[in-house]
């Protein structure tokens, strides 16, 4: 409705009130505007060593009722989340990212799990998908929305599984976003922030878990494969 | 919607006496309230970081203009579509419009307080057009056929029995009484309807100029389901959640969940850019972002602008003495608690709700929590003066304050006033030490007495003082 645009934006012309000298520097105030606050005020809590990085993250996230556990290379993947959906009785079926980086895992060392590649629906118990990175400030991952992943993953089926690789770990949501904008270059249709499973205090203020999306949230961290030089590096 | 907010008195009286209500208001101060604190304490750039927010609001808002056209320009570039409402009409019948393209028979919705505020709910029902809200609070009230009782908790005046009898009642089930098993209920019942829904209705908690993203925030992921399953979606916002940069949503991301409801950060903050693109396997293909004035222009320039820098985080409530007495329905309309007394004038008129700058003890705790330092006593206070000056104030009020005027005005005689005052009622209460009645003050009476004066007046005790000094 352009006649309500027009409408709208003179009424904040009007209140605003600027001279057209005022109205230059106005523009000068925005542009300088967006390349201070790049100088984010981001917390120093998760500014660490990445190794101290990953400890804040494992803390924070267990906080929030996130499950976590540590492999060392992605060839652990399927066994640990095998094992995981055995420990809540869950069936040995997953709905997958067709995310081409989840490949590198053996899938067929786990015969028992079958699994399917797509986004999620209605049917499925158990979504897994691929991280963009970890946020050590609250415990949160991101994943960001795409054609190898979608979003649906890890907001349908009652159980989500996250893959994390421990180098993507950083210590603020910017940080978080930079690191896609890095390797992808623009905004995806969706970042998904997600901090433990689903939950709501609706019904008289008391916690309960799995309001919409998932009861459970499971993040597999995935050590890189050391060169047979033991941990760290 | 009409405001009831002129009879906030019988209704906070009918609020006192309901104990269910009082139980469940309870529970805010040993909830989020005691969280809040706990929350803020543990990160130690709290109040910078609401230094910060304040600042970015206030730039934001002495540069609406200019952020407004960013934000229309990116998310056109997009392929998105920016639609502006005036007032409340206006965005009442843009969103129908865009459900009757949609061909919609059934719409999902999140939780969206501007919705709320232009009255959507009643217009797509009236209009043929089922409405499903998929916030747990939302869906209690909506088969109860209430309105939300807070910002963030709607259903924060209900207990867990009133709950259990609603759904016994509406999904025609056993009567459940563990809460797990009420959450279930509700989760199997709305699953279906997030997969029928034609339109996905959600609200944006910021508006992000330089990228034109969007940013919602659940601790359930029901804006995700209801934004992500049917092809087209409508997001109803206002134009004061604009933002300049990505990173200024963070800062105020940083201090909204942990003002709200003392979490470190919710469930689910999910940033937002354009429609589904054309490789992706899910997400709406139509994205339509309806910004909402209804009022706001008129607060820019004036004392008011301070109010827009609101996020919404419901502190000022939780920590409100009387909202935690009268809750959140006595307000009589959609927004309730210190932010509602401020607002609800603004766009229902100080007319009819010239009560809500009154429902106030001054004691200041809102201004104190308010992530934006938003002075919430003084803007209450511009309104009773508004609501003086517009003659609004009842007659017995403005008798007593032109007689207070009197003698404040003429210092001699306000001193000797207060000397008689004094003397006359220390002699009342000679015997016990305190009032029980006092003559045009029973209101104040009937629950505690007044002590009575033993002294001297302050002035008089200060002009002693004064003497030793010197």
């Amino acid at each position: 409705m352009s006649d309500g645009r027009e409408a709208l934006l003179g009424r904040v012309k009007q209140a605003l009130g600027r001279t057209p000298d005022e109205e230059v520097r106005a523009r000068d105030r925005v542009r300088a505007w967006a390349a201070e606050s790049r100088t984010a005020f981001v917390p120093a809590r998760g500014q660490l060593v990445p190794e101290d990085r990953i400890g804040l993250f494992v803390e924070y996230a267990r906080a929030v009722q996130t499950e976590v556990e540590r492999v060392s290379g992605p060839a652990a993947i399927p066994g640990v989340v095998s094992r995981y959906l055995r420990r809540h009785n869950l069936p040995q079926k997953l709905v997958m990212a067709p995310d081409p980086a989840l490949d590198e895992a053996d899938w067929s060392s786990q015969p028992l799990l079958r699994i399917t590649r797509g986004t999620a629906d209605d049917s499925d118990q158990t979504g897994l998908t691929l991280a963009t990175a970890g946020v050590a400030e609250t415990g949160t991952v991101l994943i960001a929305s795409g054609a190898l992943r979608p979003t649906l993953l890890a907001y349908l089926p009652e159980n989500c599984i996250v893959v994390l690789p421990t180098d993507r770990i950083v210590g603020g949501y910017e940080q978080a976003i930079g690191l896609h904008q890095e390797e992808i270059g623009e905004l995806p249709r969706s970042l998904n922030f997600i901090t433990g499973p689903s939950r709501t205090g609706d019904i008289a203020q008391k916690l309960e878990l799995g309001a919409h999306g998932p009861r459970r949230l499971f993040v597999v961290l995935v050590d890189p494969e050391a060169d047979g030089s033991g941990p760290g590096a | 919607m009409q405001a009831t907010s002129l009879a906030f008195e019988e209704q906070a009286k009918i609020a006192l006496a309901n104990p269910a209500l009082q139980d469940a208001l309870g529970k805010i101060k040993t909830g989020w309230q005691a969280n809040r604190t706990m929350a803020a304490a543990a990160l130690p750039e709290f109040e910078a970081l609401r230094d910060r927010g304040r600042a970015i609001k206030n730039h934001t808002l002495e540069h609406l203009d200019l952020y407004l056209e960013m934000f229309e320009e990116k998310v056109t570039a997009q392929g998105g579509h920016v639609h502006y409402a005036r007032d409340a009409a206006e965005a009442r019948q843009i969103v129908l419009d865009l459900c009757r393209t949609a061909e919609a028979r059934s719409v999902t919705k999140s939780k969206s307080m501007v919705a709320e505020e232009i009255g959507i709910n009643e217009y797509l029902e009236a209009n043929g057009i089922e409405r499903i809200e998929t916030d747990l609070g939302e869906y209690i009230i909506q088969l109860r056929k209430e309105r939300p009782s807070h910002l963030v908790g709607p259903a924060a005046h209900l207990t867990k029995d009133q709950v259990s009898d609603t759904f016994h009642e509406h999904h025609k089930t056993p009567r459940l009484e563990d809460p797990t098993a009420l959450v279930g209920e509700a989760r199997r019942v709305l699953r279906q309807k997030y997969f029928e829904a034609d339109v996905g209705i959600t609200g944006a908690n910021f508006l992000v100029a330089d990228t034109g993203s969007f940013v919602t925030v659940t601790n359930e992921g029901n804006a995700e389901l209801t934004q992500g399953l049917p092809r087209t979606h409508v997001v109803i916002t206002s134009i004061e959640k604009l933002v300049p940069t990505m990173d200024d949503a963070f800062t105020l991301l940083r201090l909204l969940a942990r003002s709200a409801t003392g979490q470190e950060f919710s469930s689910y903050t999910t940033v937002m850019t354009g429609p589904r693109r054309t490789d992706d396997l899910d997400g709406p293909e139509n994205l339509h972002i309806v910004l909402v004035d209804n009022g706001r222009t008129k607060m820019l320039g004036t004392a008011f602008q301070e109010m827009l820098r609101c996020i919404r985080c419901g502190a000022c409530m939780n920590h409100c003495p009387v909202y935690l007495a009268a809750g959140g329905h006595a307000y009589g309309w959609v927004y309730v608690g210190p932010m509602g007394s401020v607002l609800t004038p603004q766009f229902a008129g100080i007319e009819n709700t010239r009560t809500l700058p009154n429902a106030s003890t001054f004691c200041g705790k809102c201004e104190e929590v308010c992530p934006v330092r938003i002075p919430l006593p003084k803007l209450m206070r511009h309104w009773r003066e508004v609501e003086f000056d517009r003659k609004l104030t009842p007659p017995t009020a403005r008798y007593g304050l032109r007689v207070w005027g009197f003698f404040a005005q003429r210092p001699a005689l306000y001193r000797l006033a207060t000397r008689l005052a004094i003397g006359v009622l220390g002699l009342l209460g000679k015997k016990n030490g305190r009032l029980r009645r006092l003559p045009l003050a029973g209101g104040w009476t009937v629950s505690r007495d007044l002590p009575a004066p033993t002294g001297t007046t302050f002035m008089s005790a200060y002009k002693k003082s004064g003497a030793r000094v010197s």
